[in-house]
């Protein structure tokens, strides 16, 4: 028997099965549909819950939404936002500097979880880049411009979103 | 007026030559495309797409991108050896070319002993890749060299021995002799009374150009890229294209020894119009489609296999393919001595 045994395992060695076996496995590959995405032409789906650039939105009376109680930059892990804040001539209490230094960024989305008036979000916006030194520090003026081009946006996805939270 | 025509028998010389290299520098550039589309799909991803309309003109970027490259030659090194080795590798791999036929009467030198050239010629591939691993003076392409060269000559004497076969099957050393000894149809080429040497051939010649899953010499996790390791711009493209040419090499002599070369499977279909007639004789078109099974037969090895261990290797050079083209020496002894048909009985 195990003679018998031998001469099998010799005849398979020989006439090399599992090498063609192996062969024909990956010549069905090469026929499968192919996972590749051709970037700029193609892109993948993206969730609306996609995190990418910051934004500060507005209520539609044009009132900026951030009340300046740095929740954001206390719950942020990678420290990447700087706030100063002070009380405005009608009393409310604004922000005066709203720095968020994507560099440092991490995109956790925590600044987002933690706001309690839906002010700092994150779009779906991932195509940017800094060309000089300090592009990439996003300022409060570049962070409302960013919420007031995509507001619609913005606000469709929170919509989306509302039944789960 | 002797100097005129010996300068005119020069230049047609030369130009015939020229009209074997170009395309087949061609065909290399072609193919490293080829093999890097062919792997990606067998990957499931598509592979080089984006210079040129599908990535058609990525082999020309990469060929300017080498042109435009300096040229390192490391202070320890021997420098003319050191520019002579890729040389010396490139020169064997193109002088072969010379005794293969294309189509019946398509060779550029119909010498008698075109087999004995052949194998003079691969061997002296090997010199170059020792040359410029000791040349490199540093200890992986030495290494690289040492492997290389160790794999070459194990692997040249089964292939040595499967040519002697054909040799005793077609009673020539003439290649074009050897195809037309083939005639008849896709049953009566060598592949098939010769199955095992076809077998140990193909094998023997991925080893022999040190492709994967034999290319220890090049063993990227180990000693980096082996012989050529300390090789830039051009000397280094010359060595890719002198593989390349190599690989095409093996594929074309395959084909040529195996697969009947330019002759048609089905020679008799030709004479039915409505199966596309002409399409069926024998001719150039024959050739190309064997020569590119076998070349694809070489990336779909590659993508494949992991790499053989050093001392597998070996183990396979010495101790089963040399055994078994031994025995078949034999074998086909004993059939053309009984002038077994239908391949034996024309001898």
């Amino acid at each position: 028997m195990t003679a018998m045994n031998k001469v099998n395992q010799y005849l398979k060695s020989l006439l090399l099965l599992e090498l063609f076996k192996g062969l024909f496995l990956t010549l069905r590959y090469l026929f499968r549909p192919k996972f590749t995405i051709r970037y700029p032409e193609e892109k993948t789906p993206q969730g609306h819950r996609f995190r990418g650039l910051h934004a500060l939105r507005r209520y539609p009376n044009g009132e900026e939404r951030c009340i300046g109680c740095k929740l954001c930059e206390a719950v942020c892990p990678a420290v990447a936002i700087t706030i100063e804040a002070e009380p405005r001539a009608d009393g409310t209490r604004r922000t005066t500097r709203y720095d968020i230094d994507l560099t440092k960024c991490i995109f956790c989305g925590f600044c987002e979880e933690s706001c309690p008036v839906d002010a700092i979000v994150e779009t779906r916006i991932f195509e940017y880049h800094g060309e000089k030194r300090g592009d990439l520090l996003m300022t409060k003026a570049d962070l409302l411009a960013v919420g007031d081009r995509w507001e619609e946006q913005i606000a469709a996805d929170r919509q989306k979103d509302a039944s789960y939270r | 007026m002797q100097m005129a025509e010996s300068l005119i028998a020069f230049a047609w010389i030369l130009a015939k030559s020229l009209l074997v290299i170009l395309p087949l520098l061609g065909v290399v550039a072609y193919y490293t495309f080829a093999e890097r589309k062919i792997i990606g799909y067998i990957q499931v991803r598509m592979g080089p797409n984006r210079v040129g309309p599908q990535g058609w003109l990525q082999p020309i970027a990469d060929a300017a991108k080498l042109a435009f490259k300096e040229i390192i030659i490391p202070a320890g090194a021997d420098k003319l050896l050191f520019i002579m080795a890729p040389v010396l590798s490139m020169g064997a791999a193109i002088a072969a070319w010379a005794v293969i036929p294309f189509n019946d009467g398509w060779v550029l030198a119909d010498v008698n002993a075109g087999l004995l050239y052949i194998l003079a010629m691969t061997s002296l591939g090997v010199y170059g890749v020792i040359i410029a691993g000791w040349a490199s003076n540093s200890k992986y392409a030495l290494l690289g060299a040492l492997r290389s060269a160790a794999q070459i000559v194990a692997y040249e004497i089964a292939m040595g021995f499967a040519l002697v076969v054909v040799l005793m099957a077609s009673g020539s050393l003439n290649i074009s002799e050897i195809v037309r000894a083939q005639e008849g149809s896709i049953f009566t080429w060598f592949w098939l009374p010769l199955l095992p040497m076809f077998a140990v051939y193909v094998i023997a010649g991925v080893a022999e150009t040190n492709r994967a899953p034999f290319d220890v010499a090049e063993g990227e996790s180990e000693i980096v890229a082996g012989f050529h390791v300390e090789y830039s711009g051009m000397p280094f493209s010359v060595f890719f294209i002198a593989e390349y040419a190599n690989m095409v090499l093996i594929c074309v002599l395959s084909a040529v020894m195996f697969l009947g070369g330019w002759l048609s499977p089905f020679p008799q279909l030709a004479e039915f119009a409505w199966l596309g007639g002409a399409f069926w004789s024998s001719g150039f078109h024959w050739f190309v489609f064997k020569v590119a099974l076998f070349m694809f037969m070489f990336l779909w090895l590659r993508a494949t296999f992991p790499r053989y261990r050093y001392d597998q290797i070996m183990r396979l050079g010495w101790k089963v393919f040399i055994p078994i083209t031994i025995v078949w020496i034999v074998v086909v002894g004993v059939a053309i001595m009984a002038e077994l048909p239908p391949w034996f009985d024309k001898v």
